[in-house]
């Protein structure tokens, strides 16, 4: 291995696109659209870092990080995990590279095989790689695995279904960790939980962060889990990212309106301050991503935009160290 | 205004999932059989015929395939409680051992067609695709014949003989059930845990027989109890066009065919026990297929 793969980031995704098409016709298909769900990002996460990806539904985190686990192949773009493109990989190549990235979904409920008991489902990764072929011992390493995400080992025996939401996603995130990956795709998930729950499966995840020097992506819409998470935040708005800096400057400095409009969205938990301030929602709706609108794809709802943000279409730039913003009015 | 305090109805409701996980098998059997009488007596002349197939040996007084020249075309007495046929053979022991028959060709084919057609259409729904539309055009081929019609084809390319018919019945069930078995994996391939598997790295034959069969085994186990009725059916069709189950073995359509025509009005109980025996069986597939489908149904549950 060499120094620039030891000590450059873990994952580089570069120019990521995803267009999915709309077809019409059933054996003779013709395109008729395309849904731009992703169109056109960049990021990089270095190792041990934690990046958070937030924008509302439909703004294309989830297929980011589809994408990059190899669940969908994107249209466009390059995914560089430890330096070498995961684009093309197929067969032995995809399945190593499986072992060592993973993912925790966001429904704790359908994200198990309701027909598999719990230490079934943490023991299969284990035996389909051939980790550890000796069965007493994949059952131990099962024990192990359910109590590091704080399970008592006697629920291998049971079904999904036997168990709260909290302790499914706990055997969902002791699944992940079977294979011991370097990298954990969190898909949203802690959303599905309750606001108690949701602080112990963020603590876990932390937990788990440090012990065993996991890095994440960290898909949410909850700004306030990822402000507690993350290192370094993403928003995304219709497929792009807009504003991109570390979590501290982004939540107190944000410059982009869109991020700005997002913050201010947050509700304050006291009736007072929340009733004085003064919050303007983004005028109308999110386009539809089948029709972005030219330019900057935020301009119909943005309180700043002038005329020129119709035509240009403005890149992510560095407008101080570690900020980055893709908007023309800012300077 | 009102204040909604939870009474003792929201507790029960709220505790029902927890009783309803828990009811012991028995429990649901009884409760079927509350809900769905039509359903409860499908259920027993189901059970009625699996015993007289099975014990068959035990049941029957005498020897399907012995003739007595001694007692032809005896109406019911004590002795030959259906009476016996042309060649003397007792009508009774020919039914229980025509009802092992069935069995044998009723579930053979019936899991025969239904196990193939459960993965051609799992893995079907599981690939997509171009995969799923050559699947489905061949399945569509299939389906444009009727049962009966694919059947007499088979059996005119291989010949007749029991074995032969299962593999006949078989064929015909196969669209049918990987048709509906395919629209139920459709759903389940988009549940997020099919993702796990892939993104874990499982192969395609794991995940197809791990991970999805077993989640559309419920409307296939329906599926299949009707299509047991429908193959019975269909063996007796056969039988009696002469390209089923072949003489001496007893089977019910071949008890109806040939000579049993030419003694309708003086010998009528040569025809009519097997016929009864054919109706009965099948509408208690039946029954008891569709009261297991709306019982299993959790739309029409309540109903």
């Amino acid at each position: 291995m060499t120094a620039a793969e030891t000590n450059g980031p873990l994952l580089e995704v570069q120019g990521l696109a995803m267009h999915f098409p709309v077809t019409e016709g059933i054996v003779l298909t013709r395109k008729v659209g395309e849904v731009r769900a992703v169109d056109g990002v960049d990021f990089t996460i270095g190792r041990g870092e934690t990046l958070g990806l937030v924008g509302e539904s439909g703004c294309g985190k989830t297929t980011t990080g589809r994408c990059i686990l190899r669940l969908e192949q994107p249209t466009a773009g390059r995914i560089l995990f430890d330096g070498r493109d995961i684009g093309g990989l197929k067969g032995a190549e995809l399945v190593s590279l499986r072992r060592r990235m993973q993912v925790v979904f966001q429904d704790p409920y359908s994200s198990l095989n309701p027909r598999m008991k719990v230490g079934d489902i943490v023991a299969e990764p284990i035996k389909v790689h051939g980790v550890e072929v000796d069965a007493h011992r994949r059952r131990r390493r099962v024990d192990e695995l359910l109590s590091m995400c704080g399970l008592d080992p006697k629920f291998a025996d049971r079904y999904p279904h036997e168990m709260s939401g909290g302790q499914r996603q706990r055997v969902g995130i002791a699944r992940a960790l079977a294979l011991e990956p370097e990298f954990i795709v969190c898909d949203e998930a802690v959303s599905a939980l309750d606001v108690s729950i949701q602080a112990q499966v963020i603590n876990l995840l932390e937990d788990l962060r440090e012990r065993l020097g996991l890095t994440y992506l960290f898909i949410a819409h909850d700004l306030s889990v990822v402000r507690h998470l993350c290192q370094r935040v993403a928003v995304m708005y219709l497929g792009r990212i807009v504003e991109m800096a570390a979590s501290d400057e982004l939540f107190d400095n944000p410059l982009h309106p869109y991020t700005q409009a997002l913050l201010a969205a947050v509700p304050i938990p006291d009736p007072r301050i929340e009733a004085t301030r003064a919050f303007r929602p983004p005028r109308g709706e999110v386009p539809s991503p089948l029709n972005p609108p030219s330019g900057c794809v935020f301009h119909p709802r943005c309180p700043v935009a002038v005329e020129g943000c119709k035509a240009m279409r403005p890149t992510l730039r560095e407008v101080r160290t570690g900020h980055w913003v893709a908007c023309n009015e800012v300077h | 205004m009102t204040v909604i305090t939870p009474g003792p109805a929201a507790a029960a409701i709220a505790v029902d999932p927890q009783t309803w996980r828990q009811r012991t098998w028995a429990g649901s059997v009884l409760d079927f059989c509350r809900r769905k009488p039509l359903g409860a007596f499908g259920l027993a002349v189901v059970l009625v015929i699996c015993l007289a197939g099975g014990a068959a040996d035990w049941l029957a007084p005498f020897d399907p395939e012995e003739n007595d020249f001694s007692a032809m075309m005896q109406a019911p007495n004590w002795l030959h409680l259906l009476g016996t046929d042309q060649f003397g053979r007792d009508i009774f022991s020919r039914l229980v051992f025509g009802a092992r028959t069935a069995m044998i060709v009723g579930f053979g084919a019936a899991i025969g067609g239904g196990m193939i057609g459960l993965v051609l259409g799992v893995t079907s729904a599981y690939f997509g695709g171009w995969i799923d539309l050559v699947f489905q055009r061949v399945l569509d081929v299939l389906m444009a014949f009727p049962l009966i019609i694919l059947a007499l084809a088979v059996v005119s390319v291989f010949g007749t003989g029991v074995f032969n018919v299962i593999i006949a019945i078989t064929i015909p069930l196969i669209p049918r059930c990987g048709r509906v078995v395919r629209s139920s994996a459709l759903a389940v391939r988009e549940i997020p845990y099919i993702d796990a598997a892939r993104a874990l790295g499982f192969g395609h034959a794991r995940i197809v027989l791990r991970h999805m069969i077993p989640n559309v085994l419920a409307p296939f186990l329906i599926l299949l109890s009707a299509f047991v009725g429908q193959a019975i059916l269909a063996e007796a069709s056969l039988s009696y066009l002469g390209l089923g189950v072949q003489e001496p073995v007893p089977a019910w359509g071949l008890m109806l065919q040939g000579s049993a025509e030419d003694y309708a009005t003086t010998a009528p109980w040569i025809a009519i026990f097997p016929g009864l025996a054919i109706v009965i069986t099948v509408l208690g597939f039946s029954l008891f297929g569709d009261a297991l489908r709306d019982a299993i149904d959790p739309k029409l549950r309540n109903r």
